[in-house]
């Protein structure tokens, strides 16, 4: 497609400047570059899904046949503790933080995030609370010998964490990393929601603005309601486990009720946290491979913002078991159910997108359809388990297991998977494989499907999460072979997806400014972007300012 | 898929969609409604999905022209906010009814209560109006429509949190220290019904089974007042037991079990009264035989690693007639 002569204009002399090696390392270390620090998320947040992942295939092995021997009672236990805690803080958190990093200030024409010290701040800290977690591996009670992995569970009921029933050191590495990775999170988001409030650039109104930064508006705005209790709850238990204090204390009189409110208070509304990246991504992404404008803007907007009210109110139905009694039950089933509506309209929006487009199926496109059939079925089994006899009976089960994998895997992952491909030639100036991404997908798409697919079953069936195993005879067996064969298939495609960033970085094809005719700011800056973004302060009059310019016999802002 | 399923349906003892008691009934009832109604939308949203798919995929054919822009129209938008909107209110409103249904319904005089208190990692149940302590295998009337005696479960929790789960009975129900959860159970017919603990309470969790034994009202008549015997004290003829029951009176055993009638009155672990009518030990994943007892008192951990019961370090002889005496607690 044609260049953007007035966005383009760069002085290479800047990015020209060649360093010795320690040189770069220590910018890396010191900088403060939106860019640079997103980048960092990402890598260091997909260390950690290789990590977790591999502690979810020695769970599947334990869980493939009954009354297997392969890892203890206690190995499991803190290998389920792990996987959860690392995939929702070190992983889902941070590699979502990343992409917003380095997206969000592209998008809305800014050259940084509003507070780039704390910015860095922010990625150090979150870091730092990730390596404590897995030192706690060979970290130990007595002299670094034992090891001392949590195995409270990534949601850490009360009293199970007091130091009655945990004593030792293991909750403790899980409670200070919880509690760094949320100071970094906070801090993450003040700083995402003061960029995109203060630094749009000329012409770029709020009704104007991409839905990727919408999108991060909301879930920035969550992450402070939500992430902040989960911190107090942290420093209240530290103070129960420390100080004597009888917070959630049950032996001496505290609740176990109170760490749940706590808990879910956060546990929910992070589901959206990590979701509404997800959107955000498939926002961008459909409108370019339909070559359509997205479908109802405003609607779009409002669905996501009511989500993010929403999604404050919902939590206790993750306490539907827990003898609230029938008006607690009901509130919350209605407004777990009434959320489906803006979710709904998304998913309609998107559909309308496509309709009438006309589709290409590259990669990051295929992905995009792989999260709208399997978010369509996620939101379904929501629905299911809103309900809240049918609740009763499902939660705690594997069925629970299978339908929050579909959200956070078969929606979130499979979104971010497109946005890596989508965006990656304008973080390297290269075009990743085409071939190994189809592979990717394939293989990832069929070990989805066998795994979660299967993993509602055994919940029908009766078997409760977290038990390290199971008698013969329940119905259970063949299942749960099948869902750790599918397992191994993802293992494969991740190590696919892997093996392409890589050998993309250095064989792929040149990207150019704008490989997929796309239409927002990212795209009229040079591949890879220079420190700065933007050599001209851009300025818009309207949602896709590069259509605009593509296209000057009917520009977009006719219509806004 | 629905080959393997179906076989596995068929073959499991704890098949939520295979319900035996009124609440279990109605939530199978409510998960017939919202699966069919969910069903519907997925074929209809995925289906117009694939279409689109299809129709507008971009051929080589095509002319390179963008398609036509089509920026949003508030009728449609409105229409898919009013029509899910309905169906919410549908869903919702039927649910309720299930909820008051089965929360809000006054308890019948007839009905039988028992007092569950989970601990890690075994049941303990408390049959209050006759003063029978158990455990781990919980046994309760059958429950005839014409004239109901369903059983009221009053639970707390000893320790850590712990959740009970008979799926073809009713949901579960969490069993939270300071806290007391109340639900019911009506089995309609007589037997075995299986589940196990839902809540993860420690290194153990998995293997906190639970047992529920449904007998006809003259057969649970029998039972409790078995149960409610004090334990065998003399055991004439069988100098092993008596020797055994010395030997118990004396160790570490009574600081945490309880036999009725005897100075063992230990509330940590299981009452051990009537040890030998329960099928299994350990809460249900071993069967009840003398040589799993004697391993089980030599070392609770190879069996079950994790158990709070700690080794008890006995000689062989005193393995021997301690398995005696608790092989005779009838």
């Amino acid at each position: 497609m044609t260049t953007t002569p007035v966005l383009e204009a760069v002085d290479e002399t800047l990015e020209t400047q060649s360093r010795p090696p320690l040189n770069v390392i220590y910018e890396w270390l010191t900088t403060v570059d939106h860019k640079k620090i997103g980048l960092m998320y990402i890598v260091y947040a997909l260390i950690f899904l290789v990590i977790a992942g591999f502690e979810a295939i020695l769970m599947r092995i334990q869980l493939a046949i009954p009354n297997n021997h392969f890892v203890s009672p206690q190995v499991f236990n803190q290998l389920f503790t792990m996987h959860g805690t690392t995939m929702v803080f070190f992983m889902g958190m941070p590699i979502l933080f990343g992409m917003g990093n380095y997206l969000v200030p592209l998008m809305i024409g800014a050259r940084d995030m509003a507070f780039p010290r704390l910015n860095a701040f922010s990625f150090w800290i979150s870091a730092f609370a990730g390596l404590l977690l897995y030192f706690s591996y060979i970290g130990g009670s007595g002299l670094y010998a034992a090891g001392s992995a949590p195995d409270v569970g990534w949601f850490a009921y009360a009293p199970l964490t007091s130091k009655v029933f945990s004593p030792g050191h293991s909750t403790d590495y899980w409670t200070l990393a919880v509690f760094l990775s949320g100071v970094g999170s906070i801090g993450t988001a003040l700083n995402i929601v003061t960029t995109i409030l203060c630094m749009r650039c000329k012409g770029m109104k709020m009704s104007r603005m991409p839905l990727l930064p919408w999108l991060y508006l909301v879930m920035s705005g969550i992450v402070f309601v939500a992430v902040s209790p989960l911190t107090a709850a942290q420093i209240m238990l530290t103070l129960d486990r420390y100080l004597g204090a009888h917070f959630f204390d049950t032996q001496a009189g505290g609740s176990a009720i109170l760490w749940m409110h706590f808990f879910w208070i956060f546990g929910h509304p992070e589901v959206y946290v990590l979701v509404l990246p997800a959107f955000a991504f498939a926002n961008e992404i459909i409108p370019v491979f339909s070559r359509k404008a997205m479908f109802g803007y405003p609607a779009m907007v409002a669905a996501s913002v009511s989500i993010g009210f929403i999604s404050l109110s919902v939590w206790a139905h993750h306490m539907f078991t827990a003898g609230l009694g029938p008006a607690g039950n009901t509130f919350f089933v209605f407004a777990t159910m009434v959320i489906s509506v803006p979710t709904g309209i998304k998913i309609f929006n998107w559909l309308a997108t496509i309709w009438g487009g006309k589709i290409i199926f590259a990669v990051p496109m295929m992905f995009m359809i792989g999260f709208l059939f399997q978010f369509l079925i996620a939101g379904l089994t929501g629905i299911m388990l809103a309900a809240a006899p049918f609740n009763w009976q499902l939660s705690a089960s594997y069925f629970v297991v299978a339908h929050f994998h579909y959200v956070l895997v078969g929606a979130i992952v499979f979104s971010l998977f497109g946005a890596f491909y989508f965006w990656y030639p304008k973080v390297t100036g290269r075009m990743m494989s085409e071939t190994l991404g189809k592979w990717h997908f394939w293989l990832f798409l069929i070990g989805f499907h066998l795994t979660f697919d299967f993993m509602h079953v055994p919940g029908i069936l009766g078997m409760p999460r977290r038990i390290y195993t199971y008698e013969a005879g329940r119905g259970w067996d063949t299942l749960n072979l099948i869902v750790g064969i599918g397992a191994i298939f993802q293992a494969a495609g991740t190590i696919v997806l892997v093996y392409n960033m890589i050998y993309s970085y250095f064989k792929g094809k040149e990207a150019g400014h704008d490989p997929w005719d796309a239409w927002t700011l990212e795209w009229s800056v040079p591949s890879p972007p220079p420190s700065y973004n933007f050599a001209i302060e851009p300025t818009v009059s309207s949602r896709r300012p590069l259509w605009d310019l593509k296209h000057p016999e009917d520009p977009d802002s006719d219509y806004e | 898929m629905s080959l393997l399923t179906g076989t596995a349906y068929a073959q499991s003892p704890t098949n939520i969609f295979d319900p035996a008691g009124t609440p279990a009934r109605s939530a199978f009832g409510l998960s017939m409604l919202v699966l069919s109604i969910t069903l519907v939308i997925f074929l209809i949203v995925a289906g117009l999905l694939l279409y689109a798919l299809i129709r507008f995929r971009h051929r080589p054919t095509d002319s390179n022209r963008e398609p036509a822009q089509i920026y949003g129209s508030n009728q449609i938008e409105l229409s898919w906010t009013v029509i899910p909107i309905l169906i919410v209110v549908t869903l919702f409103l039927t649910t309720t009814r299930v909820i008051l249904g089965t929360e809000a319904i006054p308890k019948p005089a007839s009905a039988l209560d028992v007092t569950i208190i989970g601990h890690q990692f075994w049941w303990e149940y408390r049959y209050p109006k006759s003063g029978v302590v158990t455990a781990n295998e919980l046994h309760v009337p059958i429950s005839d429509p014409a004239s109901p005696t369903p059983t009221y479960l009053t639970m707390s929790s000893a320790d850590v949190s712990h959740s009970f789960w008979i799926p073809r009975l009713a949901g579960k129900m969490d069993l939270i220290p300071n806290r007391v959860n109340t639900m019911w159970i009506d089995p309609e017919a007589t037997g075995l019904y299986l589940g196990q603990c839902a809540q993860y309470c420690g290194t153990q969790h998995a293997k906190m089974l639970l047992r529920v034994y449904a007998q006809t009202p003259q057969d649970f008549a029998a039972w409790l007042d078995q149960q409610n015997r004090p334990a065998q004290k003399d055991f004439p003829g069988n100098a092993a037991a008596t020797e055994g029951q010395a030997v118990f009176m004396k160790d570490a055993c009574i600081n945490c079990h309880a036999i009725k009638g005897t100075v063992a009155t230990g509330r940590f672990g299981p009452d051990l009264t009537h040890l030998a009518s329960r099928d299994t030990i350990a809460s249900g994943p071993i069967q009840n035989t003398p040589a799993n007892l004697r391993r089980w008192v030599d070392d609770p951990n190879s069996m079950k690693p994790g158990s709070l019961m700690p080794a008890m370090h006995l000689n062989d002889h005193d393995l021997d007639v301690i398995t005696a005496y608790l092989s005779q607690l009838h």
